[in-house]
């Protein structure tokens, strides 16, 4: 056995002296336990002073090797493993899901439940989104009130799901060619209510917040992420729309019904914090045009294609890709079936993670307490990044 | 009535006459009176702040409470009454954890130095006629002097508790508190120029209009202003916003909290405290704002006096009604005014980024502060005709001038399109 040589300048060592060493910069490792890392999340900042020059995301604290549990288990049985994908928004996970394996199968889906589903999908982006205004506030340093203001209207909207799908966050509602169950009495009508009441939450944060003189000049300028960087990088949803490129997929797939409704997809110049902010706020207000009219249309009739088998599922051979627009942005499902019970590859395009890729172009020469701003304006979930 | 219950019975003078009795009993024995003086004047201080600590935490949170569409705390007695010996208890039980690598002499320490100069600084309040625990003929510079020194001890207990964001915590308290103590300072400039002293009682008689004293006699003092306090002038107004401004940075409040802003440093300098050494830096960040607010009530809110300004001198034979109320009260009464305010902005408002801190600082306060200066000196020297106009104009024109140069441009309101 060969002696082991001390660690000298010979193997490639160097011993550096006190004068070599970089004193100027300061490594900081924010998370995975940071309050405003929104999750087991670690950024490795390097600092010069206060000033962003290194960022290196660092993620998989979270991981739940939820791919490879969907891929051993029945096809069905991995749409509750959905919900946990971006918990703040199971409903459209588990449209996601249920659209690719639609797709694959060529499963027809009653009306009523298309209606369903997309009033339930544009409640979760009212959710997420009212959810993120606060949080984004809170980031910037306000204590709570925004974020408790944001929080009492994601209850209301909670408590709709709850009583539809009997869970509050991990609804696991839908189901192959269509939903697991009707809205129960009273609950269109309740629902329409809601609808009616929720631009009044939306002027309030307007009033309070949007021209308030220290989010203008915290968030205006801040994180610049150019257009050809954005689509360079596959972001997809809010973020990429803040950047100025006209990609919704709720237009451009016209998945489901989305077709049958009137809406306009606001757009932002600038691609900084404040237009990811303002962007969010603006698709909300779409949001509700959509359940206006998705809930004055809705037909009555089945919510589930009773030709589905639910036991012994078997797809065809084949492969498909399925995506809709998830608050977050485009969330899809690859799946690969061998004509088994279960999927034979099973892989999540998740946006959340995908637009992560980026927070490094957009913090550099920023401070830190933007660092944590930009991370907020993302919008991520680690339930999802990490999956 | 109003006038014989006031002529035969003081509130004001309760305490006084009361520490006066003792040292009268006991003057056989010199050495033994100035220690009784010296208890009278320290012991309650030391007993009755940090009862308004629990009082302020109390309010702290049950405000914040219902600001966010909360109730606050709810479970420990009426209302939540009990809440601040809950907390006082479960700090104490909490166990103290020094971190391996830090420094355990300053670690020990720093929560200890950070109550001293607290407590320190309120020897030149004025809680009430002849109730200053130490007439100081340089109070202000005392007060800024020694309250500087908790500053200090914030960079000790960050640089000790060898901790990244500690440290990041302590490093943005020094250079916030050396931009802010600037302005503070300079926003405390004109009342003492319009006492011409520095000693805290003085400034506070200075701004009393109609003096009532036992027996009926109005003295009038200082009726160049229109109304007493110092507020309520052009450079008083100017003053003592920049005052209240430049003390949210000092105490580190919001939405100057840089050194602990929980969305970036988690707690910065506290972070690596736990169990009671935690609780004393909560005591003494309490028991400074008390003493800030204190200090602005003496400066600018005429202290201890109360609202007197609607009794013109010489109108009535009988008391104002607000000298039949204790001064010290009227004092504890602005000062809970003020932290209510300070409640309200940390419930409201945003934190500013680090530079834009040290902008708002340099490049706003700092002028302003000078111009309000300049603006007391020509009030306090020219007849009240010409004295109004000019200072007015110097203040608010300050103030215009300053908002239109840190304008940051390209900064604004968008309209945003549709595809």
């Amino acid at each position: 056995m060969a002696q082991l040589e001390p660690p000298t300048a010979q193997r490639g060592y160097q011993i550096l002296s006190s004068r070599d060493l970089d004193a100027q910069t300061l490594e900081v490792a924010m998370g995975p336990h940071h309050p405003s890392t929104h999750g087991v999340f670690r950024m490795d900042v390097v600092l010069d002073g206060e000033t962003v020059t290194k960022l290196k995301p660092v993620f998989g604290y979270l991981h739940r090797n939820h791919e490879k549990i969907a891929e051993n288990t029945s096809w069905i049985g991995s749409m509750p493993y959905t919900d946990r994908l971006d918990y703040f928004c199971s409903l459209t996970s588990n449209w996601a899901y249920a659209l690719s394996v639609e797709k694959l199968c060529g499963i027809t889906v009653p009306e009523r439940a298309e209606y369903l589903r997309v009033i339930l999908a544009e409640l979760t982006r009212l959710a997420n989104h009212a959810c993120l205004a606060g949080f984004f506030v809170n980031d910037l340093g306000a204590m709570g009130t925004p974020l408790l203001y944001a929080l009492r209207e994601r209850e209301k909207i909670l408590d709709l799901f709850e009583w539809i799908s009997g869970a509050r966050m991990m609804c696991n509602f839908m189901r192959f060619g269509g939903c697991r169950n009707d809205a129960p009495e009273g609950w269109l009508a309740a629902t329409r209510k809601l609808v009616a009441h929720f631009p009044s939450f939306l002027d309030e944060y307007d009033r309070l917040l949007t021209g308030n003189e220290i989010i203008l000049a915290r968030t205006q300028g801040i994180g610049i992420l150019s257009s050809a960087l954005a689509i360079d990088s596959a972001m997809s949803g809010p973020c990429l729309r803040a950047s100025g490129v006209n990609y919704d997929i709720r237009k451009v797939d016209a998945y489901g019904i989305y077709n049958r409704f009137n809406f306009r997809v606001p757009l932002g110049d600038h691609g900084d914090c404040y237009d990811r902010m303002m962007l969010r706020l603006l698709e909300m207000r779409e949001s509700l045009s959509i359940l206006e009219q998705a809930l004055k249309e809705i037909p009555e009739g089945s919510v589930q294609n009773s030709a589905v088998k639910i036991r012994n599922f078997k797809p065809p051979k084949g492969e498909c890709y399925g995506r809709i627009e998830t608050p977050k942005g485009e969330l899809g499902f690859f799946l690969i079936s061998d004509g088994g019970t279960s999927p034979y590859r099973y892989r999540i395009r998740p946006p959340s993670f995908i637009n992560l890729t980026v927070l490094e172009d957009m913090c550099l020469g920023q401070k830190l307490a933007d660092a944590v701003t930009i991370l907020g304006s993302i919008d991520i979930v680690l339930g999802e990044v990490d999956r | 009535m109003m006038c014989t219950l006031a002529a035969t019975f003081n509130p004001d003078r309760v305490l006084v006459g009361l520490a006066e009795w003792v040292t009268n009993a006991l003057s056989a024995w010199p050495a033994l009176s100035s220690l009784a003086l010296i208890l009278m004047s320290t012991v309650p201080l030391v007993a009755i702040f940090p009862g308004c600590f629990a009082v302020a935490t109390w309010l702290e949170r049950k405000g914040l409470g219902r600001f966010q569409n909360r109730i606050g705390p709810n479970r420990t007695g009426p209302f939540g009454l009990l809440q601040p010996a809950a907390d006082g208890i479960k700090m104490l039980l909490k166990e103290d954890i020094v971190p391996a690598q830090a420094d355990k002499f300053f670690h020990f320490w720093a929560p200890i130095l950070a109550v001293v100069p607290a407590f320190l600084v309120l020897a030149v309040i004025p809680f009430g006629r002849q109730m200053v625990p130490a007439q100081l003929d340089i109070g202000v510079l005392y007060f800024f002097g020694v309250g500087s020194m908790s500053t200090l001890v914030v960079f000790v207990a960050g640089w000790a508790s060898r901790n990244k964001y500690s440290m990041l915590g302590g490093m943005r308290a020094i250079a916030q508190v050396v931009s802010y103590e600037a302005a503070l300072v300079l926003a405390a400039v004109p009342p003492i120029m319009a006492a011409g002293s520095m000693n805290t009682a003085h400034i506070v008689e200075s701004q009393i209009v109609a003096e009532w004293v036992s027996g009926g006699n109005i003295l009038v003092q200082n009726a160049g202003s229109l109304l007493g306090w110092h507020v309520f002038t052009p450079w008083g107004f100017c003053g003592f916003l920049l005052f209240f401004v430049a003390s949210l940075a000092e105490l580190n409040r919001s939405p100057f909290d840089l050194p602990e802003a929980d969305s970036e440093l988690v707690a910065g300098h506290l972070t690596e405290f736990s169990g009671f050494k935690y609780a004393l830096f909560f005591l003494a960040e309490y028991v400074n704002l008390f003493a800030i607010a204190a200090l602005a009530a003496t400066l600018y809110l005429g202290g201890w006096s109360g609202p007197n300004f609607f009794w013109p001198a010489g109108l009535a034979e009988s008391a104002p009604p607000a000298a039949l109320v204790p001064g010290f009260v009227w004092l504890f009464a602005k000062m809970f005014a003020m932290l209510g305010v300070m409640i309200w902005i940390r419930a409201t408002f945003p934190r500013l980024r680090v530079d834009q801190l040290m902008g708002f600082a340099w490049k706003f306060l700092l002028p302003l502060a000078l111009a309000n200066i300049v603006s007391a000196a020509f009030f306090i020297r020219l007849p009240w005709w010409a004295a109004w106009p000019i200072s007015l104009g110097l203040s608010f024109g300050a103030y215009a001038a300053l908002c239109v140069v840190n304008r940051q441009k390209g900064i604004g309101p968008r309209e945003y399109r549709y595809a």
